[in-house]
């Protein structure tokens, strides 16, 4: 993808300084990694920056870097219609994962972050409305984490699954919570 | 039997009213899929819309990390079984970009026109199935007629009617069919004038103009906050497309028109769409004019096959190569990518992170038709119950993909 003016870090830098890492340019995309505590006020500034203007939120990705530690991510992937830039922005979770929600800064954010929290488990705090959005209600565990078998777990419906019952953890795992 | 007047009612009393909240699908021939949506009615108004998605849920996601990069192709077939070709488009371009390769010019041809084959045969699903959400059923009979002049082609090129698989990693599968130029060339003249058709089947129908026009309406900054893209959002006069602002491929040496409505209603949304497939015509025809003769696969034996098959049967280098490739694949150097091409819904893109096997460790699809949906929310608002028919049908949603 071709940028025909680069995007210009100079304000993020300034106004974050060392709290944000710069990972560089990459395939069309410019990459910043930051902590989860920051990033709203980081989506809010990339938006409402008159020199950036990210007022499209592309997509949230939940990942799984099992076993490493911090185990998980939350990346963001947004655009800025007016200027053609893309941005990735990278955000390191521990276990449990809890990042504050970004729903109030694109409302897009909703589904993308009920399909992280389904799939991966990540908490987005702040979420009016974190239900699963793939899996049914009363579905146990997280499946798309590495540690969740392909096949699923064994039961009454499933005679081909893994062996093993379906890691609970009841401080956050199974229940819808608002 | 006492008669109920205006009279009888005791003094002061008002009229119990409550809310009363109905199941909409998942098996209901206008949901286009298997799509629930719960609505909370207030009379015959639509307050709130809850959609219930998951039904057609596959774990793509899943099943492409234990998959590798070439298995992974009919499985992007299935997300927007309307359009496979955009999304083996977009997967491709993907992990070549990661590997840092670019497929030979005539490649890129050769999948630009596939893709715009797709486009053609994804609108004029909408573009018939819209009037027969809403009672017309002649123009989904017409449209049909012409996919299936679209399917045929896609058979003469990959030998399959939907899931063509037809992209690969560096190239395509196979050269063009002999006599498929001719072929080609045939439906594009007839086909612009079948698309008046359709127009003159709708453009003078009264109900179907009451029925989309004004309804649904989401202004600019809603539909770029809900993460619209695509028609839906080129429908509310938000001039974007991914094939002209970020050229891949070869669209940087095509001419074509982005089309955009300023209404950002169910009729605007459905123009948008016919009139694309106009220039989706203009640049198949531009591919045939432009595509220059050469190789369909670019020529690295540790990504593609041996361009020559019959050096398999004859030559152990070319053996190993082709048994190597295909029972372990090829490895993509660690990194990760983003990125995003216009498909016939909106933004398709690919966020792959490779940690340097044969396999993914992360492939996440940014679904288009999964991001338009949420346009109901805003599109439904204070809607008649009937209208949620029009609106629902006007974004298009594809439940493979949505549900990916």
């Amino acid at each position: 993808m071709s940028m025909e003016v680069p995007l210009d870090r100079a304000p993020i830098t300034e106004r974050f300084g060392e709290a944000i890492d710069d990972l560089g340019f990459a395939h069309g995309v410019h990459s910043f990694a930051a902590p989860p505590e920051m990033i709203v006020e980081l989506s809010r500034f990339l938006k409402e920056h008159p020199a950036l203007r990210f007022n499209f939120l592309s997509d949230i990705c939940g990942v799984d870097h099992y076993p490493e530690m911090p185990r998980f991510e939350a990346v963001y992937h947004l655009y800025s219609l007016p200027n053609k830039w893309r941005v990735r922005i990278k955000c390191r979770l521990g276990d449990p994962p809890r990042v504050p929600s970004v729903i109030a800064v694109w409302r897009t954010a909703n589904w993308h972050e009920r399909e992280a929290w389904d799939m991966y488990g990540i908490r987005f705090d702040g979420h009016p409305d974190l239900r699963r959005i793939y899996m049914w209600e009363g579905f146990e565990g997280f499946p798309q984490r590495k540690d969740f078998p392909l096949r699923g777990y064994k039961d009454k419906l499933n005679p081909f699954g893994a062996e093993g019952p379906p890691p609970t953890q009841p401080d956050l795992a199974t229940k819808n919570i608002p | 039997m006492t008669e109920v007047t205006e009279l009888s009612r005791p003094e002061g009393e008002a009229l119990d009213t409550r809310e009363v909240l109905l199941n909409l699908g998942p098996q209901h021939p206008s949901t286009h899929g298997v799509l629930r949506l719960v609505l909370e009615l207030e009379g015959e108004y639509v307050k709130r819309v809850d959609p219930h998605i998951g039904y057609l849920h596959r774990g793509t996601e899943k099943l492409a990390e234990s998959f590798t990069y070439t298995q992974i192709f009919p499985l992007t077939d299935r997300l927007d079984y309307l359009c496979p070709p955009s999304n083996n488009l977009a997967f491709a371009l993907a992990v070549e970009k990661l590997l840092g390769i670019e497929a030979p010019i005539r490649a890129q041809y050769i999948r630009v026109m596939m893709a715009e084959l797709a486009r053609i045969s994804g609108h004029l699903l909408i573009t018939g199935a819209l009037p027969l959400d809403l009672g017309a059923m002649t123009a989904l009979l017409y449209a049909m007629r012409e996919r299936e002049m679209i399917m045929d082609l896609l058979e003469m090129i990959s030998g399959a009617r939907m899931h063509t698989s037809f992209c690969r990693v560096g190239g395509v599968r196979e050269d063009l069919p002999d006599g498929f130029v001719p072929k080609i060339r045939e439906f594009c003249d007839i086909f612009p004038n079948r698309i008046r058709d359709y127009e003159r089947l709708v453009e003078n129908n009264r109900v179907f103009l009451n029925r989309t026009q004004g309804i649904g309406v989401i202004s600019a900054e809603d539909g770029i906050d809900l993460g619209l893209s695509g028609p839906n959002l080129r429908a509310s006069g938000v001039d974007w497309d991914i094939r002209r602002d970020e050229p891949y491929e070869i669209y940087d040496r095509l001419d074509f028109n982005v089309i955009t409505r300023n209404e950002g209603d169910c009729y605007a949304r459905w123009q948008c769409r016919v009139e694309e497939m106009r220039e989706s015509i203009r640049i198949i025809e531009q591919c045939f004019d432009q595509m220059p003769e050469g190789p369909f696969q670019i020529d690295m034996p540790t990504i593609a096959f041996p361009v020559d098959k019959d050096k398999v049967h004859c030559s152990m280098e070319a053996l190993i190569q082709h048994f190597d490739l295909s029972a372990y694949g090829f490895k993509v150097p660690k990194g990760e990518v983003y990125s995003a091409i216009e498909s016939p819904k909106g933004e398709l893109g690919f966020y792959i992170i490779s940690d340097g096997s044969e396999k993914p460790f992360r492939m996440k699809v940014r679904a288009p038709s999964f991001v338009n949906l949420q346009g109901l929310f805003v599109a439904s608002n204070a809607q008649y119950l009937a209208d949620m028919i029009a609106v629902l049908g006007s974004f298009d949603p594809v439940m493979g993909e949505v549900d990916k």
